[in-house]
């Protein structure tokens, strides 16, 4: 599933400017610990959390994650954006829980294949 | 091709910065062409092993050696030690402080994820005087 589609879907506001259109999200992993994160290793994968700090982004780059998605009406911080734009990384930011907005992509399609 | 050899400084304490190195180590692995599997495995056994010195040791010195068959890292710190090895590598087993967690780590997985990564791995802790990771991942499997 494409990242506008994905926006669409839990009505979320993109953050970044420049991430790959062609990025094809696979799968999900929805999280607040990003240890838990790292045990986690599917590919094309977006990350679903409630936690907004620099080490979020870190651990996306680390894990090939192409997209995170923050939860709970949680906004990313702009030295946040920047440096996902830096390595690819999309950000959205939307309104819906985590359940509520995991929820969604998994009826929708996103149900865990891509490993 | 020669070895290549890195040392960073990891920071005490400082989220914000917590993980250059393992992003430049990460870097480097990709400009050399070494597959994508083995970046992702030596990206997360050696950011789990910077953000431990970060949160347990007060920081520390991470040296990296890359060969043409593999990669060395080792973290090291003058933290407290880790008083139950055996422990310390049980999944869900942490001693970080809530604080910690509100960060997002302390999920008791860090020396787990490292161990399930790395193809070598030594733990060298004394008690008051410090832990040194020693992480070894090969290019090729055999």
């Amino acid at each position: 599933m494409k990242i506008p589609e994905i926006a669409q879907l839990i009505k979320a506001e993109i953050c970044t400017k420049k991430h790959n259109p062609e990025t094809d999200i696979l799968s999900a992993c929805s999280a607040d610990l990003m240890s838990d994160v790292m045990a986690f290793s599917k590919s094309n994968a977006l990350l679903l959390t409630g936690l907004v700090n620099p080490q979020v982004i870190r651990t996306a780059e680390m894990m090939d994650i192409k997209a995170v998605v923050f939860v709970r009406g949680k906004k990313p911080l702009e030295s946040m954006i920047n440096m996902a734009e830096e390595k690819g990384i999309a950000l959205l930011a939307t309104d819906y829980p985590l359940f509520v907005a995991s929820g969604k992509l998994y009826k929708n399609g996103i149900c865990g294949r891509g490993e | 091709m020669s070895t290549i050899v890195r040392d960073y400084t990891i920071p005490a304490n400082d989220f914000t910065i917590a993980g250059e190195a393992s992003s430049s180590v990460r870097k480097i692995l990709s400009q050399l062409g070494v597959s994508p599997d083995v970046v992702k495995r030596t990206s997360i056994a050696m950011y789990e092993a910077e953000i431990n010195a970060v949160i347990h040791g007060n920081g520390g010195m991470a040296h990296v050696e890359i060969d043409k068959n593999k990669i060395y890292i080792r973290i090291s710190d003058e933290g407290p030690g880790i008083a139950d090895l055996n422990l310390a590598m049980q999944e869900g087993y942490s001693t970080a402080p809530d604080s910690i967690r509100e960060m997002g780590f302390g999920a008791g997985m860090g020396l787990s994820n490292i161990k399930k990564n790395a193809d070598v791995l030594d733990i060298e802790t004394e008690i008051n005087k410090g832990t040194i990771v020693n992480i070894t991942v090969f290019f090729k499997r055999e």
